[in-house]
């Protein structure tokens, strides 16, 4: 049974659609990313989720509950980390974790949380004091304090260095080793190929592909390119005759090949045969982020 | 992350001793309070500081025929604990609640099973508790310095001053309903706190007031309260008329409050 059942959601803002019809399902123990650009829908769903908001039309069940009928229940199973969320600028660190722990039927200890965090030698520092970075991990020790079986995590690293960001990557993949199902909205293509089992991709309120982040690159780029140095005696007819090889480019000393998944195994051959070295070679396949330009015709923010 | 599975068994044998959700917010939000000291500072400093004003005036201690031969001093009373009820629920608390929507705390509440309704919840117990420490002080001030008898009619003194509470809550949570940002809704609060202030009686005694503004005095919150309160003191209970105007703003305010606020 799937964990989440989000079914033919929709939500409009007066005349403005945020939401337009969108399913998708979650299985237990998932990383499911929703991708997609700044106002493409993405808060709203999750708000659907969390029972932040009403959706105009369409269900969601969250471990069969409904976020509204069973609001009460939902709350202690559910871990949530907001986009922009703060805490009263003079509550200590310790007192806001004490304070929430306090909630939930079951919490987790929040002092081995924070440890895990880098938080422990902010304990005793009010909120106004952490910087950035500091609070983003506080939002999330707070969100996984109840020891939810799901977290819904909102824009979780934006404002976080390249360092805590990977850290807290790692953090994320421990949690859900230990079965908790995540969804993770997102808007930064390297955390969803890195982090996420599947990813759905919204645009203007719809999604427009939901695949494995190595599906999705591959489903707009069936192929692969090569690029390596040869030396000036080297002719290019030698591997535009075969097969595999739909074009082959010599400009200067590069040489520019692409073709189909079996390409760098028959070009290699070839090269090695007519004992040629082909220098820096490397090889290029489509990211996420190129299918994510494919798909939504718009560039996604890579450094945030 | 083993660390956390192992930990929370334990945390969850510690859970049957734990206080409740609101009594942890009740405690969180005394606590924040403090740390601000705007509402304390205000809400006891300055109704302290009026009493000792009002006390070294000497005319204020003549028995005064329009009050059946007490002295004024018994309305300047009730009007000190009015004054620092109004700036503890009107101006502080609207001003906290509306920077917690402003600042999302409130969202992130509602998606705790706590809920954001017990965060009002701890906030309002938290201002009563102040408003009754308050008005605690300066009755007793008013009893050894200036001879102000106690409220004999002690049960009518404190829902006089219950329903004042609601009052002042209901038309604050309405002013944070109406207003965007924090800075308006201080605004508006002070709006509402001035005309409040003069209709209680502050700069003119009721009784001393035209017989047209003696009415709509008594139509107001704070003006019914006063002189519900003064009667108090003297060991009566409060009229029905003054404390069923009070009830009628508290439900009132309350019930628009409750269909005009916002969230975020």
């Amino acid at each position: 049974m799937s964990v989440i059942e989000v079914e033919h959601l929709s939500k409009a803002y007066g005349s403005t659609v945020a939401v337009d019809d969108i399913s998708f399902c979650v299985q237990e123990g998932e990383i499911f990313g929703i991708l997609g650009p700044n106002g493409a829908g993405k808060t709203t769903t999750v708000e659907c989720m969390e029972g932040l908001r009403a959706q105009d039309s369409g269900s969601v069940r969250i471990l069969a509950l409904d976020p509204h009928a069973d609001r009460d229940e939902l709350t202690q199973v559910l871990g949530v980390q907001l986009q922009e969320s703060a805490l009263p600028d003079k509550l200590y660190v310790s007192e806001a974790l004490d304070l929430y722990s306090s909630f939930y039927r079951d919490p987790a200890d929040w002092r081995a949380l924070v440890k895990t965090l880098g938080l422990d030698a902010k304990t005793g520092t009010m909120f106004k004091k952490l910087s950035g970075g500091q609070k983003q991990r506080l939002s999330i020790a707070l969100a996984l304090v109840g020891n939810p079986k799901v977290a819904v995590l909102d824009e979780l690293t934006t404002g976080l260095d390249p360092e805590a960001r990977r850290d807290t990557w790692d953090l994320i993949s421990g949690i859900r080793d230990r079965g908790v199902t995540i969804v993770l909205v997102t808007h930064f293509m390297e955390e969803a190929e890195h982090l996420c089992d599947r990813v759905a991709l919204v645009d203007s309120g719809r999604i427009v592909a939901l695949d494995t982040p190595a599906a999705l690159a591959e489903s707009i780029h069936a192929g692969m390119t090569l690029r390596f140095l040869a030396p000036a005696t080297f002719d290019p007819a030698l591997l535009s005759a075969l097969p595999d090889v739909t074009s082959v480019v010599r400009r200067g000393d590069t040489v520019t090949v692409t073709g189909n998944g079996n390409v760098l195994a028959a070009v290699t051959t070839v090269l090695a045969r007519h004992e040629i070295e082909p220098r820096q070679l490397r090889v290029e396949q489509a990211t996420l982020e190129d299918a994510f330009l494919a798909l939504t015709g718009r560039h996604g923010n890579k450094e945030g | 992350m083993s660390a956390i599975t192992t930990a929370s068994s334990t945390a969850s044998t510690r859970a049957a001793r734990r206080p409740s959700p609101l009594v942890r917010l009740v405690l969180t939000e005394a606590k924040l309070s403090l740390r601000e000291w705007i509402a304390p500072v205000w809400g006891i400093g300055l109704p302290l500081i009026l009493l000792v004003v009002f006390g070294s005036i000497g005319a204020l201690h003549q028995p005064t025929a329009s009050l059946g031969g007490r002295p004024l001093m018994y309305l300047y009373v009730p009007v000190v604990i009015l004054m620092g009820a109004a700036l503890i629920c009107l101006v502080a608390s609207t001003g906290t609640l509306t920077a917690y929507r402003e600042r999302g705390v409130l969202r992130r509440f509602g998606t705790t099973p706590a809920g954001a309704t017990r965060l009002l919840a701890a906030e309002l117990i938290v201002n009563l508790a102040m408003v009754l420490i308050m008005a605690a002080v300066i009755v007793v001030i008013a009893r050894l310095k200036y001879s102000v008898p106690l409220p004999t009619q002690f049960a009518g003194f404190i829902l006089t001053l219950l329903l004042a509470v609601m009052a002042l809550m209901g038309i604050g949570l309405c002013i944070a309903s109406v207003a965007k940002t924090s800075r308006v809704v201080q605004g508006l609060g002070a709006l509402c706190f001035y005309p409040m202030m003069f209709f209680s009686g502050l700069w003119l005694p009721i009784p001393q007031m035209s017989p047209a503004l003696q009415h709509i005095s008594h139509a107001t919150p704070l003006g019914a309260a006063v002189t519900a309160m003064a009667d108090t003191l003297g060991g009566t209970f409060p009229p029905l008329l003054y404390l069923g105007i009070l009830v009628g703003w508290a439900v009132a305010t309350c019930l628009l409050a409750r269909r005009l606020f916002r969230w975020e």
